[in-house]
């Protein structure tokens, strides 16, 4: 019986609407407990932040329907504007130097060096330690008057420490700081995803454009460049909804006990927390929540169609 | 000849250069570590001493007692163990027996339900967190762990994965098993799981880092102090004792152990689950 019936598809659709039922059931099974799970709190949560972009609702008092009011405050919010453009400065500060660190640690560690596994470990675990803690040791290192940064600096210039940047303190040097402390925790993630991606390069072109008579730089720009494009791509758009999506960095290298961000260094997502679980404002907060999701959106189409091309 | 043998200069110049560089970064990338290990094991007054002291000549091995009764760290570390064990058993569970249906089973709308699975993915948990606690909420779980686990348990990226893993098993193996007479949770439990244990290694210590780690979560339901995590509580502590340098430092490398240990034990298949993540898109 049992060998007739589970050979193929075609041979459960012949063997009668009971046998397919009964395989339906037991596939449904298969998925209920995690589908029961993720459409109750995430799908529906979903859902309901479209709903919540239309609404004037602070939890407590009945919703109110406002139509596209939400957005019309945004359109003049002056301090979501700061924040949405904080929001692209710190993207466009990490990506780019992540990529290139990133890439340049991949290909030093692709040759035969001594010590790659344990390098590899070093540079990506900062990535897995967490993050109250090591923000912690940054805020020490780069305290203004006392960390050791700044005495070093001092030390080597002899510029008076007043006159040294404050980092995290000071709202011009804040960008800065956190970008480089993003690159530090993150490019040994992107790393990995670079070495993966140079191990598939066939070493055959490489071997091929030694012949032609191409020097390290033309076997870089004209052989690794092209061959990485997918990898590069994908770290690109990756990194690009990553830097759209900070919150917890910019609360743990800035933000006193209270929590609160200044107008140097508030965040898209920040505005969103503080919007909702400060000011009770649910629906405008996802108004500000709809964006956000535009944003990763537009990036994962163009994801979409990249990975298209790229044929992957 | 006189090519050759400058070539090969160059060859030892560059790879000279590659070493030089790479001790900078490994230095960069170590540094702020020992500087918090050195500093825990110091007095406050004495963390800030410049030159720095990077061996302290009397380790002050107290800091490592004292913060036990300063924050309850051991009620953030257990509550943070059991959040991160729950979530990644889970996970781990519901995951795989999705993924064997979507994989190997023929139902209707499979297509539709995995495409759903597959766009979620995609959306910012960010973006609906805000109506989610409110749900959470309506159902008098805020300030519990379960909410912790409901949001984090049942995530798509772990179906996927799981199925992407399961797609490179042949489906004869199952075909076979079913002729020997095994149900499909028995091919499940008994073919899949072992066959798939990469896989699994690569969602546990994705699932239990990203757990572990987690900072806007705990953050937005647990604001009673008995019920933090490690991380939300570390942060309360730097906030309240901000001077504290010596027993900041402490904790934060406490902090840091258990995640450190997990890491070196199961790097491997974290290492191949980013890598596959990039060669998949």
């Amino acid at each position: 019986m049992q060998n007739e019936i589970r050979i193929g598809t075609d041979q459960v659709h012949k063997a009668g609407k009971s046998r397919t039922l009964k395989d339906h059931l037991i596939a449904y099974s298969f998925i209920a407990p995690n589908f029961i799970g993720f459409a109750l709190f995430t799908l529906v949560p979903m859902i309901f932040a479209f709903v919540l972009a239309f609404v004037k609702w602070d939890g407590a008092n009945p919703m109110e329907f406002t139509g596209l009011h939400n957005f019309i405050r945004l359109a003049q919010d002056t301090t979501f504007h700061k924040a949405l453009w904080n929001t692209v400065v710190y993207t466009i500060g990490v990506v780019p130097l992540t990529m290139a660190c990133a890439l340049g640690l991949a290909i030093l560690l692709n040759q035969k060096v001594f010590g790659r596994n344990t390098m590899r470990t070093i540079f990506f675990f900062p990535y897995v330690a967490s993050l109250v803690a090591v923000a912690a040791v940054w805020n020490f290192i780069f305290s203004p008057t006392m960390g050791p940064v700044n005495n070093i600096l001092h030390a080597i210039t002899g510029v008076p420490l007043e006159e040294l940047p404050r980092w995290a303190a000071d709202k011009d040097w804040a960008m800065f700081t956190v970008v480089l402390f993003t690159v530090w925790k993150n490019m040994g993630y992107y790393m990995v995803i670079y070495l993966a991606g140079l191990q598939g390069v066939n070493p055959e072109l490489y071997e091929a454009a030694e012949l032609d008579g191409a020097n390290a730089w033309k076997r870089f720009r004209n052989v690794t460049i092209p061959q990485l494009a997918p990898t590069t791509f994908f770290v690109l758009m990756i990194l690009v909804i990553n830097s759209f999506k900070v919150y917890d960095i910019f609360i743990n290298l800035f933000a006193g006990a209270d929590n609160q961000l200044n107008d140097a260094t508030r965040v898209l997502v920040y505005q969103i927390y503080n919007t909702a679980f400060r000011s009770l404002d649910y629906g405008y907060a996802s108004a500000m929540a709809i964006v956000l999701f535009l944003l990763v959106l537009g990036v994962t189409i163009v994801q979409f169609r990249g990975e298209k091309k790229y044929g992957q | 000849m006189v090519e050759s043998s400058s070539k090969k200069m160059v060859k030892t110049g560059m790879l000279v250069l590659a070493y030089i560089l790479l001790a900078a970064v490994v230095l960069c990338m170590l540094v702020p570590y020992i500087w918090m290990l050195s500093s825990s094991l110091k007095l406050n007054k004495d963390v800030f001493t410049f030159p720095m002291q990077w061996i302290p000549q009397q380790p002050r091995w107290e800091n490592y007692v004292d913060i036990w009764t300063k924050i309850p760290l051991g009620t953030f570390i257990y509550n943070t163990a059991k959040l991160s064990v729950i979530v990644t058993v889970l996970q781990l569970l519901t995951s795989s027996f999705a993924a064997y249906a979507f994989s190997k089973l023929q139902f209707k709308g499979k297509n539709i339900l995995f495409l759903g699975y597959i766009a979620t993915i995609a959306i910012p948990w960010q973006a609906y967190m805000v109506p989610q606690f409110i749900m959470m909420r309506s159902l008098g779980l805020n300030n519990t762990h379960m909410a912790i686990i409901l949001l984090q348990a049942f995530s798509a990226f772990g179906v996927f994965l799981m199925r992407q893993f399961y797609q490179g098993i042949p489906n004869e193996l199952c075909e076979a098993a079913r002729i020997d007479g095994l149900s499909e949770y028995g091919i499940w439990g008994k073919i899949m799981l072992p066959l798939s244990k990469p896989a699994l290694s690569t969602l546990t210590i994705f699932t239990f880092v990203t757990t572990w780690n987690d900072f806007l979560g705990p953050m937005i339901y647990l604001t009673k102090t008995e019920l933090k995590t490690i991380q939300i509580g570390l942060r309360m502590f730097i906030s309240q004792y901000s001077a504290e340098y010596g027993l900041i430092m402490a904790a934060s490398v406490i902090s840091i152990i258990p995640v450190l240990i997990v890491f070196l034990l199961l790097q491997k298949y974290f290492v191949q689950g980013v890598a596959s993540s990039g060669i998949k898109g």
